[in-house]
């Protein structure tokens, strides 16, 4: 694994807040590899979301590079970029964001259906991602009858489904209590290794940021350490 | 089934009290349409039938003569090629002196299919005990019978009667009631030169009481003795095989002979334009049914958008494109539209049966007994397709809303 599965060179994101310009990223630059969980940190508002929000191809940087795989993806058209978003990236959210209308295995067979699988084999490989993840009897149950926990595991059992080579989590334990949140974290660690993705967490834990593999510090829209 | 339709499914099966609105609007609205589209077009129908059963399709009357200033090149197919007309120093003359050799260049318009020589004239028509006006059709009776709808309108006696009795009568039921006369007795007819004693062959009803009231059909030669004319004068009634066309055909007619000819639309103009009228502010109120439960259902996918933002932002961050997001509304518009179409359709047919069973006596320009309806598709697919015009509208806005929210803004707000 000595290529970096993703490089990011020099990134820069700006937001225009009434006249004012915020520089919400100023020149980030590093790399993850596959099969590593890697943390960020740093104080609320620093630009730890932006950051993600920009490698999942969810907004566009101002300048900057990001490359997966060899590939410069932050300039690509919509139609790559959703592309992308449905079978390279995996995105999990503080909330769990899941559909409250479909079951939690139709919640999770989304994407692989969205890719091209039909119905009936996206929810078998649905269904096995949830086993994995320890939700086999949960299966059937709608998003809204699920615990807190469980749903987050149900958010990242949808985002694994296409087996992305990368795996980005914004908070993920943020709003678990610490039983689920060591749950939670045990889950994407064994994740990186076992189904060699590179995982980047923001995390405001600072006991579960220093068991990863590696941690970005930022400060102000800059890398510090 | 592509994942946008499964959630658009699950997003109206999960919302069945609005989406029951939104359905009942449409399924009111297309009933609403065919219904009052099957009357107002069922009364015309029925008031057309009368008109072409006794005026017939085209009417050729007077002509001007014109003292060979008009010069009229005719094709064998009938059509006109070229025309020099000056009317200045034309000449009025009554009626159709010359019927025969009308009748022949008639054979080069194929959609003539009936040709009825008509003498109109006045008389007095007495029975026993009274007597009144009436309008004298000189006629022969075969030839009637393939430019009209007599056959029919008997109610009384019968045309092989009349048919027989040279010196038979058919009278409209008005008069019989009112001279108080019987099939098969004698009346006396008095015109300007003679008088007849005729027996009465049948009684007809047409519907237009002002026929009913006052006509009256006797054989041509007949007539012609009445007024003491030999030739001339008479009017010509024809039938077409499409009398859709006869502004088309009677034109060409004029043009070709010279003689005012005038079809059913023009000749009943009046009335049809009533009913025109009345049909398209029929269908202008109904439409508005459609419009509301459109505007409705706006508001409902509006509304449905705003809650809904979090998901879309998810299904983007997940590889919905723009147009996938979209997709999910239109579908939901789609599955209401088309659950609407079915349901209001055969509601639009099972009322327009059932109206058409009530009982209802109309007498004057037509004569019915029940409410008149007319089963046309094309009320259906006009219904149809207005009712898909407010849902497309009501569901493509927000659609498209929907595809152009940012996910990352959304995702932000939201934590
Ligand atoms: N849509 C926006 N408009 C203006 N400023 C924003 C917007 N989103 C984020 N910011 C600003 O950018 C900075 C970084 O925000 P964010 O990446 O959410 O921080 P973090 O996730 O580290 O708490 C903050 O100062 C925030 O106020
Ligand atoms: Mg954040």
């Amino acid at each position: 694994m000595d290529i970096p599965l993703l490089q990011v060179h020099d990134l820069s994101h700006s937001f225009l807040e009434g006249d004012e310009r915020v520089n919400a990223l100023r020149g980030v630059s590093f790399e993850a590899i596959a099969g590593e969980l890697t943390s960020i940190v740093g104080p609320s508002g620093c630009g730890k979301s932006t950051l993600l929000y920009l490698l999942g191809l969810l907004d566009q940087p101002d300048s900057g590079e990001i490359i997966i795989d060899g590939k410069e993806i932050s300039k690509s058209n919509e139609e790559q970029r959703t592309m992308l978003r449905n079978q390279s990236i995996g995105f999990v959210f503080q909330f769990h964001f899941l559909i409250k209308e479909l079951t939690a295995v139709e919640n999770v067979s989304l994407p692989a259906q969205k890719k091209g699988l039909s119905k009936k084999i996206a929810l078998e490989k649905a269904s096995d991602v949830l086993c994995k993840l320890g939700l086999e009897s949960k299966r059937e149950r709608f998003a809204n009858k699920l615990s807190g926990g469980e749903q987050q595991r149900v958010a990242i059992a949808r985002a694994l489904v296409n087996s992305p080579a990368l795996l980005l989590a914004d908070e993920p334990t943020g709003n678990l209590d610490s039983a689920n949140s060591e749950n939670v974290f045990e889950l994407l660690q064994n994740l990186a290794r076992e189904q060699n993705i590179a995982v980047l967490m923001v995390t405001h834990n600072e006991e579960i940021a220093n068991r990863c593999d590696k941690i970005i510090s930022i400060r102000d829209g800059l890398i510090i350490n | 089934m592509s994942p946008s339709l499964q959630l658009a499914l699950r997003y109206v099966f999960s919302r069945k009290r609005t989406m029951m609105m939104s359905l009942l609007g449409i399924v009111f609205g297309i009933a609403f349409f065919i219904v009052s589209q099957a009357q107002t077009s069922g009364f015309q129908k029925v008031f057309i039938d009368t008109i072409l059963g006794t005026s017939g399709a085209i009417r050729i009357s007077d002509r001007f003569q014109d003292n060979e200033t008009t010069i009229n090149k005719v094709s064998t197919d009938g059509k006109t090629h070229f025309i020099f007309k000056n009317r200045e120093n034309s000449r009025f003359i009554d009626g159709i002196d010359h019927p025969a050799e009308i009748i022949e260049s008639l054979s080069n318009f194929p959609s003539v299919i009936g040709i009825s020589e008509i003498l109109e004239t006045i008389g007095r028509l007495n029975s026993h005990s009274r007597g009144q006006s009436v309008q004298v059709h000189g006629l022969r009776i075969q030839d009637h019978i393939k430019v009209s709808n007599i056959e029919n309108q008997l109610i009384q006696g019968s045309i092989e009667n009349f048919e027989k009795d040279r010196m038979g009568i058919l009278i409209g039921y008005r008069i019989a009631q009112r001279l108080n006369i019987k099939l098969g007795e004698r009346v006396n007819l008095v015109g300007t030169k003679k008088n007849f004693q005729l027996r009465v062959s049948g009684i007809f009803e047409t519907g237009a009481s002002e026929i009913d009231k006052k006509r009256i059909y006797i054989d041509l030669s007949t007539a012609r003795s009445l007024i003491g004319k030999r030739f001339g004068g008479s009017i010509l009634q024809l039938a077409l095989s499409n009398v859709n066309n006869a502004p088309d055909v009677a034109k060409q007619i004029q043009e070709s002979i010279g003689h005012r000819t005038v079809s059913w639309q023009e000749r009943e103009k009046v009335w049809l334009d009533v009913f025109k009228a009345l049909r398209i502010s029929s269908a202008i109120t109904v439409s508005c049914i459609l419009l509301l439960s459109g505007l409705g259902m706006f508001n409902v996918f509006a509304i449905m958008v705003i809650e809904k933002t979090r998901d879309i932002a998810i299904l983007r961050s997940i590889g919905f494109s723009p147009r996938d997001v979209s997709s999910v509304f239109l579908w939901q518009g789609t599955i209401v539209l088309i659950a609407g179409i079915i349901l209001g359709v055969i509601a639009g047919a099972i009322a327009t049966y059932i109206i058409s069973q009530i009982p209802l006596s109309v007498r004057g320009i037509f004569s019915t007994d029940k409410f008149a309806v007319n089963w046309d598709i094309s009320h259906y697919l006009t219904a149809v397709f207005i009712a898909a015009l407010c849902v497309s509208v009501a569901s493509w806005i927000p659609a498209r809303r929907a595809s152009r929210i940012e996910p990352a803004k959304i995702i932000r707000e939201s934590i």
